[in-house]
C-alpha cells in the first residue's frame, strides 16, 4: 500500500489541504455554544481524572471515624460519608475509573463494529446475511443483564467490563457503519478501484473507510454516553469497580441507604457528577453530528 | 412597511403593462459576512404573451434572477437594487400578504425536478385541486377543474392519474402535472426553470411541444430559463444571455443565435458540435479561462479576461448595454465585430486526411450479451442479446433513452456487472471473465472508464496526486521516480497543472475534476476507454474542452472509445459507429453517417427529430418532427413483438405486435431491427434525404 514519495513542497501543500478541511469542521465546532459547554465540562472531568489525587484536598481513602456523615462545611465542601471520607475528594478522584473504562470499551466496540460493518456492507450477500444474524442476536442482549452474567462468571475486573461492553456495542456500531458503506459502495470511485484490480481490504479500509468516518465519529460519542451509564450501572450493582476505589456509582450504591436519614450529600454530588459527565458527552455528540453533516 | 405602490388588486389591470419588467436588478448574497453581488444591473422585460429566454452557463445567475423576481431567495440572498414589476405591480414593495396573493394568482413557477415539487404522500388529483381550492372553489368543483386541467396538459387517462401518487408517475407525466398546477391559476407570468433538463430527449420534445401549445391556448407570458441553447432557440421569442451575473446580450432569439453581437455568445455557440462537424475535420472551439469567482467584479468588462478581442479600453471601462441594432443590445465595446472573435482552437486539423481511419482489428467482441436483474420479485430485462464489436482506434457511440441499457452494457464489458450466462465477451479473441476480479492484469489494464459524475467517481478524501498515482502504480506498474515522471506527463496531457496535485476533488471545478478522472483512466495505457456521459454534468464551454481532450488523447494514444451519451450532437461529432439501444435491445447499429441519415430505424428517426437544435430553431431545419406518443415502457414488462411498437410512428400492424423483427443488415455494416423493408423506409423517410444530404 505504498503511496508514492511526495516531493517535499507538495507534501506540505497536501498537509495544508487536509488540515484546512479539518480546521473548518473544528472552527465550526468552536462557534457552537453546545460544543463549547460540553467540552469545558468534559475537560474539567478529564483534568480531575488525571490530576485528581493532587487536586483533592484530602485523600479519598482516608477514613475518619470521628467525623462520619458530616454535612457539607468549609472543611468538607461535600460533607463526609459513613466512614468519614471526604466526599469532595471522592467525587473528584471518582472520575478516574469511569473515564478509563467507558472510552476504552467504546473504542473497542467502535473498532470492531467498524470492521464488521465494512465487511457486511462491502460484501453484502451471504456474508451480510450470516453476520447480520449474529448482529441481530447480539442486539437482543440487554447490556446490563449480559454484563452481570459475564462478570459473575468471568470474575470482576475492569478488563472484563471493557470487553463485555465493547462486544455488546460492536453490533450497534456495525449496523450504522454498514448502512453508510452500502451507500458508499455504489459510488463510482469504488467501481474505479475494482477496475484497477484493488483487493477488497484496500477498497474497504483505504477507499471507503475515510468516507464513512463522520457517522463513525458521531456513533462513538453517542455510544460513549451509553457506556458511561452501563459501567456505572454495573458498578452500582456491585459488579464493576470494587471498593474502596472512589467511584460515583460505588458511592451511591454504598450510601443511598442513609439518604432517608438525612445524609443527602453522600449521594447527591456523585449523582450530579454522573449527570454532568453524560450531559457533556451528549452535547459534544450533538454538535459533532451537526458539524459533520454540513 | 412602506405603503405598497398598488396594494389593491385591480381586475382591470392596465393591459398595456408588461408581464414582467425587470430594471437594473441587483442581487447580493451574504457569505461569511461578505456581500457578493451575484446579479448586477440586469434589465429585461417580458411582454404580454411573449416568451423570453434566459440562457447561460452554471453560476451565471439564471436561477437567482428567477428566485429574486418572486422574492424566493435563500435567507442570505437579497435584492439590493433595481425594480421588478410583475403585471404592472412593484414586487419589491409588497408585504408578505400581497406577495402571497401575487404568487397565488399572478405568477407561477415550474422547476427542474418535478418529483420535488409534488408532495409524495398526497394523491395527484388532490394536489392539483388544491390550487383551485385556494382560489375559492368548492371541493368537488375543484376536483373537476383539476381533472379538466390534467386533460389540458394532454395526460392520457386523467381520471386514473388523479388517484395516483407522484411516485407512480414517470418524470414526463410529473412535469405535466406540475405544469397543470402552475397554469391552474391562469397566471400572467409563468417562470420555467430548466423544466425539461431532467427528462429524456423524446419526453423533453413532447413537454416542450405541450408548453408551446399551452402558451397559445392560455396566452401566458413565459420566462424560460435553460442552459440548453437549442431549447431556448426553439421556445423563445427573445433571449437574454447571462454571463457572471450580467446580461451581456439581448435580442430576438433567432437573430442572437444567427448573428451574436457579444464575444461570449459567439464563443458559446462555437462550443456546440454542429451537424456538419465531425471530429476528424473540425475541433470544437472553447472559451479560455474560467468564470470569475461569484461577486468578483472587475473595473472593466466582466468578460475581458476570457475575450479574444480584448483591448485596453475593455480593462478600464465597463461597457454599457449598447443598442447594437434594432431590438438588439450588447454589453461589448466592439459589438459590431464580435463575430470576428479569433478561435482558440484552430478549426482545421492539419494532419488529418478528413477521412475516417481504416477499420482496425477487432478488440472487443460481445455476442448475445444479456443481463436480467431480479429486484423485489420483478424481473427486469436490462439487456437482451446485444452483440457489438469494437475495433482498434474507433469510437462506438451508444445512444438511447434512460433505461435503454447503455450503462449496463458498458458495465458488463468492464466486468463491473456480470452478464447472464450465455453471454460471450472476448478481448483479442480471448474470453473475458464476467467480473474484473477474475480477469488478468493485462485485461484489467486494457479496459477503463470515465464516469458521468466526477463527484462520485473520485474519492473525495484523496488528493489528485493520490488518485492518479494509485492508478499509475496499480495499472501502469510505475514506481518511484518513473511514477513521478509519468504523473507529470499525464497531468500535462490532460491540461492540469502541478498545483492541482495537492488538491482534493472538492476544491476543483467540474471540468477539472473530469480531467482528473480522464487522467486516471489513461494511467495504465488502456486500449479501450468507456466514456459514460462524460460531459453531461458540464457546461457547454467545458464540454467542448473535454471533448477536444478526449479526441486528442484518442489520436495520441490510439485508444478505442465506447462513448455513451444521450446528447446526439456530441455522439454525431465523436462517433465513427453508433449503436441505438431501446429497452435493452439494439435497434440499429452502423456507421455514424448511415445511422444519422435515412433509411434509419423509426426510433432513431424519432430520437433525432426530438432534439431541439440551433439549426431547427433557426427555422432552416426542414426535418419534420416525428412525434413519439406515450411513455417509455418498463423494462420489467417490455411490449410483445417489436418492443418499440407501442410508440412507433411507423407502426405497421399485427406483425409488429406479435413478432420481434430481426436485426437485419440493410447495407454492409449497418443493421436495423424493423419489419419495414429497407427500401420502404428509404421511401418513407425520403423527403429528409435532401436536408441530410446537405450535411455531408
Amino acid at each position: 500500500m505504498s503511496i508514492v514519495d511526495i516531493p517535499v513542497e507538495d507534501a506540505g501543500a497536501l498537509q495544508a489541504g487536509r488540515s484546512e478541511i479539518r480546521s473548518e469542521v473544528f472552527r465550526q465546532l468552536l462557534r457552537s455554544p453546545t460544543f463549547v459547554i460540553g467540552a469545558i465540562i468534559l475537560i474539567f472531568w478529564i483534568i480531575c481524572a488525571i490530576f485528581g489525587t493532587s487536586i483533592a484536598p484530602h485523600s479519598p481513602y482516608a477514613q475518619n471515624l470521628e467525623g462520619i456523615n458530616q454535612a457539607p462545611s468549609s472543611a468538607h465542601w461535600f460533607g463526609t460519608d459513613q466512614l468519614g471520607r471526604d466526599m469532595f475528594s471522592r467525587v473528584i478522584v471518582g472520575s478516574r475509573d469511569i473515564l478509563i473504562i467507558a472510552p476504552l470499551a467504546t473504542l473497542m466496540g467502535t473498532v470492531l463494529g467498524t470492521i464488521v460493518g465494512l465487511v457486511m456492507g462491502y460484501f453484502r450477500g451471504v456474508v451480510d446475511d450470516v453476520l447480520g444474524r449474529f448482529v441481530e442476536a447480539f442486539l437482543a442482549l440487554p447490556v446490563v443483564v449480559t454484563g452481570i452474567i459475564a462478570l459473575s462468571t468471568l470474575g470482576r475486573s475492569n478488563l472484563v467490563i471493557i470487553v463485555v461492553i465493547g462486544l455488546l456495542f460492536t453490533p450497534l456500531i456495525a449496523r450504522t457503519v454498514r448502512a453508510a458503506v452500502l451507500l458508499e459502495r455504489e459510488l463510482d470511485y469504488v467501481a474505479a478501484a475494482r477496475l484497477r484490480g484493488e483487493r477488497a481490504p484496500y477498497i474497504m479500509f483505504v477507499e471507503i473507510l475515510p468516507n464513512v468516518f463522520a457517522p463513525i465519529m458521531v456513533e462513538f460519542t453517542v455510544r460513549l454516553a451509553y457506556a458511561i451509564f452501563a459501567v456505572l450501572t454495573l458498578t452500582f450493582l456491585g459488579l464493576g469497580v470494587q471498593p474502596p476505589s472512589p467511584d460515583w456509582a460505588l458511592d451511591i450504591s454504598a450510601n443511598y441507604g442513609v439518604v432517608p436519614a438525612g445524609y443527602w450529600w453522600e449521594v447527591l454530588f456523585d449523582a450530579l457528577a454522573i449527570a454532568t459527565l453524560v450531559v457533556s458527552i451528549t452535547l459534544i455528540s450533538d454538535s459533532v453530528q451537526g458539524a459533520l453533516e454540513e | 412597511m412602506t405603503t405598497a405602490a398598488d396594494p389593491v388588486r385591480h381586475d382591470d389591470r392596465p393591459s398595456s403593462a408588461d408581464a414582467l419588467d425587470v430594471e437594473n436588478l441587483e442581487i447580493t448574497y451574504r457569505v461569511r459576512g461578505r456581500g457578493l453581488r451575484v446579479v448586477r444591473d440586469v434589465s429585461f422585460r417580458v411582454g404580454r404573451g411573449e416568451s423570453f429566454g434566459l440562457v447561460g452557463e452554471s453560476g451565471c445567475g439564471k436561477s437567482t434572477i428567477a428566485l429574486g423576481i418572486v422574492r424566493y431567495l435563500a435567507r442570505n440572498g437579497k435584492v439590493t437594487g433595481g425594480k421588478v414589476e410583475i403585471d404592472g405591480r412593484d414586487v419589491l414593495a409588497m408585504n408578505s400578504g400581497e406577495l402571497r396573493r401575487l404568487r397565488q394568482s399572478t405568477v407561477s413557477m415550474v422547476y427542474q425536478e418535478p418529483g420535488r415539487a409534488l408532495n409524495p404522500t398526497i394523491k395527484v388529483g388532490r394536489q392539483v385541486a388544491e390550487v383551485f381550492e385556494l382560489a375559492g372553489a368548492q371541493k368537488a368543483q375543484a376536483l373537476d377543474s383539476a381533472q379538466e386541467m390534467l386533460e389540458k396538459v394532454r395526460i392520457s387517462n386523467p381520471a386514473g392519474v388523479m388517484n395516483r401518487y407522484p411516485h407512480q408517475l414517470s418524470g414526463g407525466m410529473l412535469q405535466r402535472v406540475v405544469i397543470a398546477m402552475a397554469l391552474a391559476s391562469q397566471p400572467a407570468l409563468l417562470i420555467l426553470d430548466e423544466p425539461t433538463t431532467a427528462l429524456d430527449a423524446t419526453v423533453e420534445a413532447e413537454v416542450l411541444d405541450l408548453i408551446s401549445a399551452l402558451r397559445t391556448e392560455f396566452g401566458t407570458s413565459f420566462l424560460f430559463i435553460s442552459h440548453n441553447l437549442g431549447v431556448i432557440a426553439k421556445m423563445c421569442d427573445r433571449v437574454g444571455v447571462l454571463y457572471a451575473g450580467e446580461m451581456v446580450e439581448e435580442g430576438p432569439a433567432r437573430e442572437v443565435f444567427a448573428g451574436p453581437r457579444h464575444p461570449y455568445t459567439v464563443g458559446l455557440l462555437r462550443c456546440i458540435p454542429r451537424r456538419d462537424m465531425l471530429k476528424a475535420n473540425r475541433a470544437l472551439d472553447t472559451i479560455p479561462g474560467s468564470l470569475p469567482a461569484p461577486g468578483d467584479v472587475p473595473s472593466g468588462c466582466i468578460f475581458a479576461d476570457r475575450c479574444g478581442l480584448v483591448e485596453e479600453r475593455c480593462r478600464t471601462e465597463a461597457p454599457p448595454l449598447y443598442e447594437a441594432a434594432a431590438e438588439r443590445r450588447s454589453r461589448c465595446h466592439f459589438h459590431d465585430r464580435a463575430q470576428t472573435l479569433p478561435r482558440v482552437i484552430p478549426p482545421e486539423r492539419e494532419d488529418v486526411p478528413g477521412e475516417r481511419p481504416d477499420r482496425g482489428a477487432v478488440l472487443i467482441n460481445a455476442a448475445d450479451v444479456s443481463k436480467t436483474f431480479h429486484m423485489e420479485g420483478e424481473t427486469i430485462y436490462g439487456l437482451v442479446d446485444v452483440s457489438i464489436e469494437l475495433r482498434a482506434g474507433e469510437t462506438l457511440g451508444l445512444v438511447g433513452e434512460s433505461g435503454s441499457g447503455k450503462t449496463t452494457l458498458a458495465r458488463a464489458l468492464l466486468g463491473l456487472t456480470a452478464p447472464d450466462t450465455g453471454s460471450e465477451i472476448t478481448l483479442d479473441g480471448e474470453a473475458l471473465a464476467a467480473t474484473t476480479a477474475h480477469r488478468t492484469h493485462e485485461q484489467e489494464k486494457a479496459l477503463q472508464i470515465v464516469f458521468q459524475n466526477p463527484d462520485s467517481a473520485l474519492n473525495r478524501r484523496h488528493s489528485v496526486q493520490r488518485l492518479i498515482s494509485r492508478a499509475l502504480s496499480r495499472l501502469g506498474g510505475y514506481r518511484g521516480e518513473a511514477l513521478l515522471a509519468r504523473l507529470k506527463k499525464l497531468i500535462s496531457e490532460v491540461r492540469l497543472s502541478e498545483r492541482h496535485l495537492s488538491m482534493r476533488p472538492a476544491q476543483l471545478s467540474g471540468g477539472l475534476k473530469q480531467r482528473v478522472a480522464i487522467a486516471r483512466a489513461f494511467a495504465g495505457d488502456p486500449r479501450i476507454v468507456v466514456c459514460d456521459e462524460p460531459t453531461s454534468a458540464l457546461d457547454v464551454s467545458v464540454q467542448a474542452a473535454i471533448l477536444n481532450l478526449l479526441n486528442d488523447l484518442q489520436r495520441s494514444e490510439d485508444v478505442s472509445y465506447l462513448f455513451i451519451s444521450h446528447d446526439l450532437g456530441v455522439v454525431r461529432y465523436l462517433a465513427d459507429r453508433i449503436a441505438v439501444l431501446y429497452l435493452g435491445r439494439i435497434m440499429e447499429i452502423g456507421p455514424a453517417d448511415q445511422v444519422f441519415n435515412p433509411p434509419q430505424h423509426p426510433y432513431t428517426e424519432a430520437l433525432l427529430s426530438a432534439v431541439p437544435t440551433l439549426e431547427s430553431g433557426n427555422g432552416n431545419g426542414a426535418r419534420e418532427r416525428i412525434k413519439l406518443e406515450g411513455e417509455i415502457p418498463s423494462p420489467a414488462d417490455p411490449p410483445t413483438g417489436c418492443v418499440f411498437h407501442t410508440r412507433c410512428p411507423r407502426f405497421l400492424g399485427d406483425i409488429c405486435v406479435n413478432t420481434e423483427p430481426p436485426l437485419a443488415e440493410s447495407e454492409p455494416g449497418h443493421a436495423i431491427r424493423c419489419h419495414i423493408p429497407i427500401d420502404e423506409l428509404r421511401r418513407l423517410q425520403g423527403k429528409e434525404v435532401s436536408v441530410a444530404g446537405a450535411d455531408d
